[in-house]
């Protein structure tokens, strides 16, 4: 298991290449990456901000991803989420699983991905023409996670 | 005597004004929610940040809590708005 939290950008193509490494057995990579859009409620946005609570989310993500590995066959994953200022169109995170078959795949990629949203301590500031304003948590992103 | 430690984050951060603080509970304060309804006898902004009904989340020493989670000594305790990752 891979997690990490970086200000860097990260390169999908060299992150599954090394989650997959020479295992054969791997019969399915899910990847899912996250981008900044230039728009959110009306407004566009020219930066985004991320923050987080190191120690906590480590320990969060770990978590999620060690829960997905209990609930589905899943071989590896790799989650990566970037922090600091971010531009439209930038990546902001990644998560990348191998597993036998690809509905364990997508199943656990999804799954992170929906806990990701709702349990890991990041917080978005945008700015916009009018200003900076902190992203609303969305009712459908809780929805989302409740479904597992 | 409990000394734990207040860290505050995000938008909360930016309305309390602090980012972290060491603070001495006052004795009889052993859980998340004394925590919360002593802060709030703070008035003002805490007050209205803190108030029942407010989307605030609590994290003890780097897990999730709930209103009845024990805080104790040494202790740090997070407060933050519903996160917005992803």
């Amino acid at each position: 298991m891979i997690v990490r939290v970086q200000t860097e950008d990260f390169d999908l193509a060299r992150e599954i290449a090394a989650l997959r490494g020479r295992d054969a057995t791997v019969g399915a990579v899910a990847a899912f990456v996250g981008l900044v859009r230039d728009v959110n409620d009306g407004a566009s946005v020219t930066t985004l901000s991320l923050e987080h609570y190191p120690g906590m989310t480590e320990k969060a993500l770990e978590g999620i991803v060690a829960e997905a590995k209990s609930r589905w066959r899943v071989y590896d994953a790799t989650l990566i989420h970037r922090v600091g200022e971010l531009k439209p169109a930038d990546q902001i995170v990644l998560v990348a699983v191998t597993s036998g078959h690809r509905g364990d795949a997508f199943a656990a990629c999804e799954f992170i991905m929906d806990y990701l949203k709702t349990r890991a301590p990041f917080w978005k500031k945008e700015r916009t023409p009018e200003g900076e304003r902190w992203v609303e948590a969305r009712a459908s992103d809780e929805e989302s996670a409740a479904r597992w | 005597m409990a000394v734990i430690t207040l860290v505050y984050l995000a938008r909360l951060r930016e309305s309390l004004g602090v980012p972290s603080e060491v603070v001495e509970l006052p004795a009889g304060i052993g859980n998340v929610a004394g925590l919360l309804a002593w802060l709030r006898a703070r008035g003002g902004s805490w007050a209205t940040e803190l108030a029942p009904g407010r989307a605030v989340r609590i994290a003890v020493n780097f897990d999730v809590a709930k209103s009845d989670t024990p805080v104790r000594a040494g202790d740090e305790v997070a407060l933050f708005p519903p996160v917005t990752g992803g």
